[in-house]
């Protein structure tokens, strides 16, 4: 059974591969229907906008269903049901499951408990393998990915987006510059993999130092869910804010990316430079979700 | 007792059936205990030194277990606090049997991830299960990596 759950496990002629197929369903090369009968459910235990909906998206346009868990609160996991559990009953309902859920480690676990194909669409602090594809497949679009100089910004302590692209990247020998406030560092147990896969990873104390180099932008959001109190909070989100007038001097190609939600990190101004390509990349979760959803299902 | 023991000072007698760790890392016996679960308020019949020398690593500890033997997954727990220790299964003050202690390459409910979102912090019907590597213990739901302090660690 094919699952797909963190990042890790992919080599780099899977990942391409996966970004192959993607552009074919976005060019539209695929025969209709291919999904139809297919019912997928998408158990998201974390608010979602943008994954969920594009995965719906995503199965919808290749004929297949989905069914959905609306809210923790309307259902068994108020009575304290495990994952495990809802895990296993729901495997006996569809053909593949979808899951967010706030623990880390919580899709590795679904894994043992489902009879059927299992992705991951974020788990916690950690990985968010959809997202990652994305996120490259939006840079390849434009430019080839090797050699490439990218600046990873914000919160990488806790963006699971920074970390699991980082690893991604890490596949096509690019240079990595990261920018994160105080006691947002990335974890080490990303940078030492990254060091040990021969990445360059180069800290910077700003932006403005090392914006001019980069090919790449990857802003990320501080985490509020994820502050043990709000004063914590607001002692970093402000640190820092992507401007038109930071962006004087950059190179023609820069690419400035985001997850998605912003909170501040880039000025709405931002948006109508040629820079910006963060809700192009948002699109692009569609054709990418669509090659998981047919490659685990195929 | 004999002269030549009183002139090493024999610190502990020998025990008829049981369990004895040798070689453990110096100041580690009350760690060892720990693990094994054996506290102040357990029934074993114990002995322990600290600090002891020895030739092998300068200073040791050894436990005495009395009417006891242990398990594999017991000694898995020793083997990361003591990676030279030396469990000898003792029966009628025979030693039967003699081994080393050996880090297995996955450890199952072991070890408590420190990561308070880890999954295996809760109350899924999972154990927790690290990967051991050269640079350290590596969660293998939530990618956490133990560096160092693995003895608070043990579960």
């Amino acid at each position: 059974m094919y699952h797909i759950i963190s990042i890790r496990d992919f080599e780099r002629k899977d990942l391409d591969y996966l970004l192959d197929r993607a552009e074919e369903f976005e060019t539209g090369r695929y025969p209709p229907g291919l999904l139809e009968g297919k019912l997928v459910a998408l158990l998201f235990f974390e608010p979602s906008t943008r994954t969920r909906m594009s995965f719906a998206a995503a199965l919808a346009r290749l004929g297949g269903q989905s069914i959905s868990l609306d809210s923790v609160e309307a259902s068994s996991i108020v009575k304290g049901e495990t994952l495990a559990d809802t895990i296993r009953v729901v495997s006996g309902y569809v053909d593949a499951i979808v899951l967010r859920h706030p623990r880390e480690g919580a899709a590795r676990l679904a894994t043992e408990f489902a009879s059927v194909p299992v992705i991951n669409a974020g788990d916690g602090a950690g990985q968010h393998p959809s997202q990652t594809l994305l996120d490259l497949y939006t840079i390849r679009k434009s430019m080839p990915l090797d050699g490439i100089n990218v600046g990873l910004l914000g919160d990488l302590r806790y963006g699971r987006t920074a970390h699991s692209l980082a690893l991604a990247l890490s596949l096509y020998g690019v240079t990595l510059h990261t920018i994160a406030p105080g006691g947002l560092e990335m974890p080490v147990n990303i940078t030492l993999k990254l060091r040990e896969r021969g990445v360059e990873v180069v800290e910077h104390a700003s932006v403005e130092e090392v914006i001019r180099e980069l090919d790449v932008l990857y802003v990320t959001r501080i985490q509020r869910e994820r502050f043990p109190d709000t004063a914590s909070y607001y002692n970093v989100a402000s640190s820092y804010r992507i401007t038109t007038q930071l962006l004087e001097g950059v190179r023609d190609n820069l690419m400035i990316l985001h997850p998605l939600p912003r909170a501040g990190e880039i000025d709405p101004a931002v948006d109508r430079t040629p820079y910006a390509r963060y809700f192009e990349q948002a699109r692009n979760g569609v054709p990418v979700r669509m090659a998981l959803l047919h490659e685990v299902m195929r | 007792m004999s002269k030549k023991d009183t002139a090493r000072g024999l610190l502990v007698s020998p025990i008829r059936n049981g369990t004895v760790i040798d070689h453990i890392t110096a100041g580690e016996a009350l760690n060892v205990l720990r693990i094994l679960g054996i506290t102040g308020s357990t029934t074993e019949c114990l002995s322990i030194a600290t600090n002891v020398e020895s030739r092998r690593l300068g200073k040791k500890d050894i436990v005495k277990i009395e009417n006891r033997e242990l398990r594999k997954e017991e000694v898995d727990r020793i083997a990361l606090l003591a990676p030279q220790a030396r469990i000898n299964i003792i029966r009628d003050y025979q030693v039967v049997e003699k081994k080393g202690v050996e880090i297995p390459r996955i450890l199952k409910g072991v070890v408590r991830c420190p990561n308070p979102g880890c999954i295996t912090n809760t109350n899924e019907p999972v154990e927790s299960t690290f990967e051991v590597l050269d640079k350290g213990l590596h969660c293998l739901y939530c990618d956490w990596l133990i560096k160092d302090d693995i003895a608070n660690h043990i579960i």
